[in-house]
């Protein structure tokens, strides 16, 4: 492999990293929505670059799954959820931009301690891309957790699953069946939560978790 | 390649799809108990004729009992679902549209679970509890209460992100499979990566192990990861919450014990036992201490299937082939009981008409049968002789007691401290004033008695084909 196309591959993984960051601090659904637009197009070009890499044809078709069904349809439907249900508000991060920030920055650094230090054998671009990866795997569970609104939830578990994308797509000659899964699954979990937000729409006025979270727990 | 294997996999799927065509509820009912009884019939089938393991599907001894065990138990509570429904589309809880979904995601469910039982590909395991997750999902919410849907939200979240930890453990597994098996598909067959474990890099292995345990053991219910579990148990269908808490826990919990079956090949990478132990404590002591303020009855039993999950990791943890024996005996238990137990709090609840503890009392005297069946199922529960699950307790503290007195004292400790929490909330259920509704109950006993006899049976003699098949499975976990 020339160092140009492991730059390149680099800057892919890169980005994403730098994409889960954005979305960490969007405060509008709109906003966050196209940032996760965004990060699934990075996504897409990096597993395209991966199957020219790796000379492997299948991971094309992962990279237009993402592409298509992650870049462009899944944002779009959102957005028509969000503007039935109602809700452009601000979303309500749990703690501050800042610390969540800080956050970011220390999960960010513990993935590339920890990959990087098991990885010694493995070749460059596939340790890089775990690391990543990884990195991405933590940023979206920070998202989930800071945020209080069902759709943005939603949103930081996708941006998880493009982080365990690219994991799989830097694994070279991983077979395709895990590919596919992983974006069926993604397709499965879409209409899942496309019919909890329905019936949350029938039973609740908002899609707040907040509001589910008045009903948590023993029933008096 | 139409064996008993390719069967048991494909009555369900058939059967699922048949299900969602067929209208009327009685007739699907009927076809649910069938194509349970004929999964259950085709497993049995193993034990006579073995089908030989290809690339992606599976069977050893481990495998048998849980396949035979999964079945099983899907069997009887499909006949005690039939019943159960029956019920609530009198009460008009379920429309008959819903029930057509429910029958075709309860097969869906069986053969997903039967899918990781069977898969020797870790890629296609995986795919398999996603599915098995995403199918509980839809059936906890189905009553679309905002308790339900709350229940099913959190379980969806929660589930999601552990089957996203335990693929990236998959991942990572690969990898440290590649270099010495090669690339494709062989990097993730587990027979192919068990024999060659040894030569894996450890620190990735590692590294791995730990994604795999946070991820599936979301899926088991280990205390700090536990959250989802009581709400999915008590707002979903009774039968539901049997299979849950019998049935995919201990599907769960076998994709973790294939992974620590590979460490154990590998002797540079960590034991799994320490981790596998500390979390299986912590979940014994913490149930066990959150059974003492319980005002839901299935809530109560949810936090005891807790409780038990952790002292079955705790029993694989410590390892041995007496421990394992043990660990495997106490699963098998727990599963019959405490499906057993939902059984009857299902049709206590439907009597009642709550599932709230204060509001139901006096049972042995307003229905004598729940009453005593349920009073039974506690006393096996908490491990009283001579029940089958005070034998398996006995066991598990006898063989990890010479190894490790102190954190045997803990597990002691959890279990006592359960049974007074048990006993405490049940009292007033059992034996108090009659309180709530007497409506005579049309309940089906039979598969609660079933289960109660088999584990009664099970405490006093244990067949020795039992104790062999066991023993053999037990050396095959190390």
């Amino acid at each position: 492999m020339s160092s140009l196309q492991f730059d390149i591959a680099h800057l892919l993984a890169g980005s994403l990293v730098l994409a889960s960051f954005m979305m960490l601090y969007q405060d509008r659904l709109y906003a966050l929505l196209n940032v996760y637009a965004l990060h699934a197009g990075v996504l897409a070009l990096s597993v395209a670059w991966q199957a020219y890499v790796q000379q492997a044809p299948h991971l094309y078709v992962t990279a237009l799954i993402a592409l298509v069904f992650k870049a462009i349809i899944i944002p779009v439907a959102l957005h028509r959820i969000i503007r039935r249900l109602g809700i452009h508000r601000e979303i309500e991060n749990v703690i501050g931009v800042g610390l969540t920030m800080m956050a970011g920055i220390g999960l960010v650094a513990l993935s590339m301690v920890v990959m990087l230090r098991v990885t010694p054998d493995a070749d460059a671009l596939a340790r890089e891309d775990l690391a990543f990866a990884l990195s991405v795997v933590l940023l979206g569970l920070l998202i989930m957790v800071t945020r209080r609104n069902a759709v943005s939830q939603v949103v930081g578990f996708m941006s998880l699953e493009n982080g365990l994308v690219l994991a799989a797509t830097g694994a070279k000659g991983m077979p395709l069946v895990v590919e596919i899964s992983v974006a069926f699954s993604v397709l499965i979990a879409f209409i899942v939560i496309g019919i909890f937000l329905f019936r949350i729409r029938e039973r609740f006025d908002s899609v707040d978790v907040q509001a589910l979270d008045r009903f948590r727990g023993e029933r008096r | 390649m139409m064996d008993a294997l390719g069967a048991i996999l494909l009555i369900p799927a058939i059967s699922a799809a048949l299900l969602a065509l067929l209208p009327g509820y009685k007739l699907t009912a009927k076809l649910n108990v069938l194509a349970a009884l004929a999964t259950f019939l085709t497993s049995l089938s193993l034990f006579v004729i073995e089908p030989t393991s290809g690339q992606y599907l599976l069977l050893d001894d481990l495998n048998k009992v849980f396949i035979v065990l999964t079945t099983f138990v899907s069997f009887t509570t499909s006949v005690f679902s039939a019943s159960y429904i029956h019920h609530e589309i009198e009460t008009g809880r379920l429309t008959p549209a819903f029930l057509r979904f429910y029958h075709a995601m309860y097969q869906m469910l069986m053969f997903a679970m039967n899918l990781a039982l069977i898969a020797n590909n870790i890629g296609l395991m995986w795919v398999a509890v996603e599915v098995a997750t995403l199918t509980t999902v839809l059936m906890v919410g189905i009553y679309r209460t905002h308790e339900a849907l709350e229940a099913a939200w959190k379980y969806f979240i929660l589930g999601s992100v552990g089957i996203a930890l335990a693929l990236f453990g998959t991942i990572l597994v690969y990898m440290a499979a590649r270099p010495v098996v090669g690339e494709g598909m062989d990097g993730m067959v587990w027979t192919v990566l068990v024999k060659h474990a040894a030569q894996f890099d450890p620190a990735l292995l590692n590294v791995a192990f730990v994604f795999l345990l946070l991820g599936y053991g979301t899926k088991v219910g280990l205390a700090p990861l536990h959250a989802w579990l009581p709400d999915a148990h008590a707002e979903g269908p009774t039968p539901i919450s049997a299979v849950l808490s019998g049935l995919l826990l201990n599907v769960a919990l076998y994709a973790l014990l294939r992974f620590k079956m590979m460490l154990a090949v590998n002797s540079a990478a960590i034991t799994p036992a320490p981790l596998m132990v500390t979390m299986g404590l912590i979940s014994v002591v913490f149930a066990a201490l959150m059974l003492y303020r319980r005002r839901d009855i299935k809530r109560m039993f949810a936090y005891s299937s807790i409780e038990h999950m952790g002292i079955i990791v705790f029993a694989f943890g410590m390892g041995g082939p007496l421990a394992n024996f043990a660990g495997l005996l106490h699963m098998t238990m727990h599963s019959l009981t405490k499906s057993a137990i939902f059984f009857a709090v299902g049709h206590i609840a439907q009597v009642k008409g709550t599932q709230k503890i204060a509001e139901i009392g006096g049972l042995t005297a307003t229905s004598p049968a729940l009453g005593w069946g349920l009073m039974l199922g506690v006393i096996a529960i908490v491990g009283l002789p001579p029940l089958g699950i005070f034998m398996s307790e006995f066991l598990v503290v006898s063989s990890t007691f010479a190894r490790a007195p102190w954190l045997t004292v803990i597990l002691v400790l959890g279990i006592i401290i359960a049974l007074g929490g048990l006993f405490l909330r049940i009292g007033p259920v059992m034996f108090g004033e009659p309180r709530g509704k007497t409506a005579p109950a049309e309940a089906s006993y039979v598969p609660m008695f079933t289960h109660l006899g088999l584990v009664l049976m099970a405490g006093i003699y244990l067949p020795p084909m039992l104790v062999t098949g066991f023993q053999n499975v037990a050396k095959l976990l190390g």
